[in-house]
């Protein structure tokens, strides 16, 4: 398939789509009219394929520089009529979250969905928050699709249920959801109108005080509508197989929950929850009434387990509740059909036997991921071990930050000491240079300089810390797949735009030293450094570099092939190059001799300039 | 449930694993059948393990219960031996047998088994054994990143496989680059006249 039939593809027509494709897919059938997002994995193909299509599909879409903005973006799209798409992963609501709250409250007059996707067992987050939480302190009424069709199909819906009751809507997938490929039947695309006229009506768009308790009781009474249409509506469906026991699902669990209810042939009631909150409780009820005992099969927080619970409490039924608070369920992780298996045979008292694995007892290396070959963030932290070794300094604190970059926490940079979230690498230096003697070098990546960087910087200057910040600038928002951001001249719609500057953002809020430097020239980035380590106040060093991604595309088009080898006559094996460099193109071979993985190799060049036997040489 | 075929593919983070379990699903779409399968992205693909888990059939899940697997495609001998959980006694696996040294082991923090011991490991718990220098093949092919279409090509030859050729080269044509079709379908024949010829001879 390709990216541009998730816009051609005929109604009726099927493909094989991921759940993040599916999205897109869904509010192009939608009529949408305006998406933005700032890229986070589980989310990031959305944006992708948005920023692929977006102008033959007649869509406005950007890459905005974080997820409060995004939200911000569409929230004005919305309250001006538009029907408009934002998205991003589980942390990026944390960011966005002053503004979601004030949106929920005042309304929309376009449908507003709002995707956010979770990520238990953190594949790529820095925690496992259950956003489905967020509903509940919001008041957003809350779709989770458990498949890429569902996914699609909902996005669409959530935009109709978005206006019927003027709300945004919360959509939540998981990592399972958002990177599933299934086979999804595509309805028909719909052209959205490209412009609106805001109406002011600042009773309903500003949250004076005075007006926002008005809103609280109107959200109030939106939430009591919507549950009622929750009660009844067909998206929160029962399979019965029989028995009298129940199951409450939803999302990725039902899954699971399905597949092994059907292999085990278990007599079970399957409540599948969709439009999962408000909590449908007369639905809910219902359903406890027709079972003797239930078992809730969710991931993450026991938000529906507790939901249960209370209603049960209400109506003082007499039920048994399994799940994750009587210990049948793991608390924390995502769930598999293995997990799902095990805890069913606990809370249905069954003996559901696993199939035996087969089991090896030969040790295995690690695995983890690494900066690729050719990375300019290698070169970065070679040269600056460099600087500070030989000036002597010790106890260096190295707080990070979210990006590939959050790699040199591994051996052998090991230059990674403290990560909280996107932009705490400025932040946490400002503490660290007033609680403690040591000195501070923090990094950030462009793109996240851009997101949230920025106010920690002005921070700094303003309370006069001593601090060095180096900003790896590698053109691109690289761990997510590179996407566009406001440092790069191409904007979100694949239209030139304008370069925001990242050195005149840093003279501009006063810092006192600022230097850019070419990555791989290692001497010069040396003594840059080290000019930087020696300035008392704060120092900011711009490496500048685009991805290895960026160059070996520009190689491949060119037809450039350059790779390099160690001649063996000349190498001493005195393994600067792979202890220190740690290129993971460079490797040993049995018996000791160096070599470079002409597969791996980029041609960057840099360890020629790290081997002191001069053995490194182009390969002829 | 017999009608549910499942497969589990493994390797290290560029190797092209997503891009072969898509293809297969297409086909599988294309047949009329269901087809569901999770990947994962972002920071495994730096060198990282990749994991490829698909269900061909009536399944809602595409992640696969301990011991279950009916095929295992193994991009990479050790990633082969890290996935025996996902292998039974009903398991066809198919190993490249060209490992990818990763840099922990240069480090000196990890060691990297002998790969004839990996394959006499594999030998002794699977039946069902394919191992295939895929790196080679796809060399002879032309190109050394068709290595995936390599190793697609012999999941293709085992019986029970359920799409057949035809519609697998069809689903490459409709998502590799054009001008890349040529030395894949190259490659995908290389992988798959190897495993039947080996099954030839058994």
């Amino acid at each position: 398939m390709k990216v541009e039939e998730i816009l051609t593809g005929g109604e009726g027509e099927k493909l094989f789509l991921l759940g993040n494709e599916a999205a897109v897919r869904g509010a192009l059938e939608a009529g949408v009219s305006i998406a933005a997002t700032y890229p986070g994995t589980p989310s990031s193909e959305i944006g992708n394929v948005l920023s692929r299509i977006a102008k033959e599909a007649g869509v406005y879409f950007e890459f905005s520089s974080n997820e409060k903005v995004a939200l911000e973006v569409s929230a004005a799209a919305a309250a001006s009529g538009l029907r408009s798409f934002v998205f991003m992963k589980c942390v990026g609501l944390n960011v966005a979250a002053d503004s979601f709250m004030s949106t929920i409250y005042e309304g929309v007059r376009g449908g507003m969905v709002i995707l956010v996707a979770d990520d238990p067992s953190m594949y790529s987050s820095q925690n496992e928050q259950d956003d489905r939480l967020y509903a509940r302190i919001s008041g957003s009424p809350l779709l989770e699709p458990s498949d890429p069709q569902e996914v699609k199909d909902l996005v669409k819906f959530g935009f109709e249920l978005s206006e019927k009751f003027k709300l945004p809507v919360l959509l939540r997938t998981t990592t399972r959801v958002s990177h599933m490929r299934g086979v999804v039947e595509l309805g028909k695309v719909k052209k959205g109108k490209a412009k609106s006229t805001f109406e002011r009506n600042s009773s309903q768009f500003v949250v004076l005080p005075a007006n926002a308790r008005r809103m609280r009781q109107e959200l109030i009474r939106k939430l009591e509508e919507i549950e009622e249409f929750a009660n009844s509506c067909e998206l929160n469906r029962i399979i019965d197989k029989g028995g009298d026991s129940g199951i409450i699902t939803s999302g990725s669990s039902f899954n699971y929950v399905m597949d092994i209810v059907d292999e085990y042939k278990i007599p079970a009631k399957v409540l599948k929850l969709t439009l999962s909150y408000p909590f449908p409780e007369k639905l809910v009820k219902s359903f406890l009434d027709s079972v003797k005992q239930v078992t809730i099969v969710e991931e993450v927080e026991p938000v529906m387990e507790k939901e249960v619970l209370s209603l049960i409490g209400k109506y003082g039924m007499q039920k048994r509740v399994h799940g994750k608070l009587d210990g049948a369920f793991p608390r924390a992780f995502e769930y598999t059909p293995d997990i799902v298996r095990e805890s069913l045979s606990k809370s249905f008292d069954l003996n559901l036997p696993p199939k035996e694995p087969v089991k090896s007892d030969i040790p295995l290396p690690s695995r983890p991921p690494v900066l690729c070959p050719g990375c300019p963030h290698r070169a970065t932290y070679y040269s600056l071990k460099e600087a500070v070794k030989s000036l002597g300094i010790k106890n260096i604190i190295y707080p990070t930050d979210i990006g590939c970059y959050t790699l040199g926490a591994a051996p052998p940079y090991e230059m990674a000491d403290y990560l909280l979230s996107m932009g705490s690498s400025v932040g946490t230096s400002c503490g660290f240079a007033r609680a403690t003697d040591q000195r501070v070098v923090s990094f950030i990546g462009d793109s996240t300089f851009f997101h949230a960087g920025i106010p920690g910087l002005i921070n700094a200057v303003h309370n006069k810390d001593k601090i060095m910040l180096v900003i790896l600038d590698n053109r691109t928002t690289a761990m997510t797949g590179g996407q566009s951001y406001p440092g790069v001249p191409i904007d979100g719609m694949g239209d030139t735009a304008p370069e925001v500057s990242i050195e005149g953002i840093v003279k501009a809020a006063g810092v006192g030293f600022t230097k850019i430097i070419e990555p791989f020239n290692l001497r010069r980035a040396k003594e840059a450094f080290t000019e930087a380590l020696r300035y008392s106040g704060v120092a900011v060093v711009i490496a500048r570099h685009p991805c290895a991604q960026i160059t070996a595309r520009e190689r491949r088009k060119k037809g450039i092939h350059i790779v390099f080898d160690v001649e063996q006559d000349k190498c001493s094996r005195c393994m600067v190059c792979v202890r220190d460099f740690a290129c993971p193109a460079i490797y040993v071979a049995i018996g000791g001799s160096v070599h470079i993985d002409a597969l791996l190799c980029v041609g960057c060049g840099v360890c020629r300039q790290v081997c002191p036997d001069n053995a490194i040489e182009v390969t002829k | 449930m017999n009608s549910i075929y499942k497969i589990y593919l493994t390797g290290v983070g560029g190797q092209g694993i997503i891009r072969a379990a898509t293809i297969i699903g297409e086909a599988a779409m294309k047949k009329g059948l269901r087809a569901v399968m999770s990947e994962l992205h972002g920071m495994a693909e730096r060198g990282g393990i990749v994991t490829t888990e698909m269900k061909i059939g009536d399944a809602c899940s595409a992640l696969i219960q301990k011991g279950s697997a009916d095929l295992l495609l193994a991009l990479e001998p050790v990633e082969a031996l890290r996935s025996l959980e996902k292998v039974g006694p009903n398991t066809t696996a198919i190993v490249n047998s060209a490992p990818i040294i990763p840099f922990t082991v240069s480090l000196g923090i990890s060691s990297y088994p002998e790969v004839s011991q990996i394959i006499t490991e594999l030998q002794g718990k699977i039946k069902n054994l394919f191992i295939i220098d895929a790196l080679n093949l796809a060399r002879k092919a032309g190109d050394l990143i068709t290595l995936n279409i390599v190793m697609l090509g012999a999941a293709a030859a085992i019986p029970g496989f359920p799409v057949g050729k035809e519609l697998l080269l069809a689903s490459m044509k409709g998502t590799l680059p054009a001008s890349t079709i040529e030395v894949n379908f190259v490659a995908f024949e290389n992988g798959y006249e190897t495993v039947l010829g080996e099954m030839q001879r058994e």
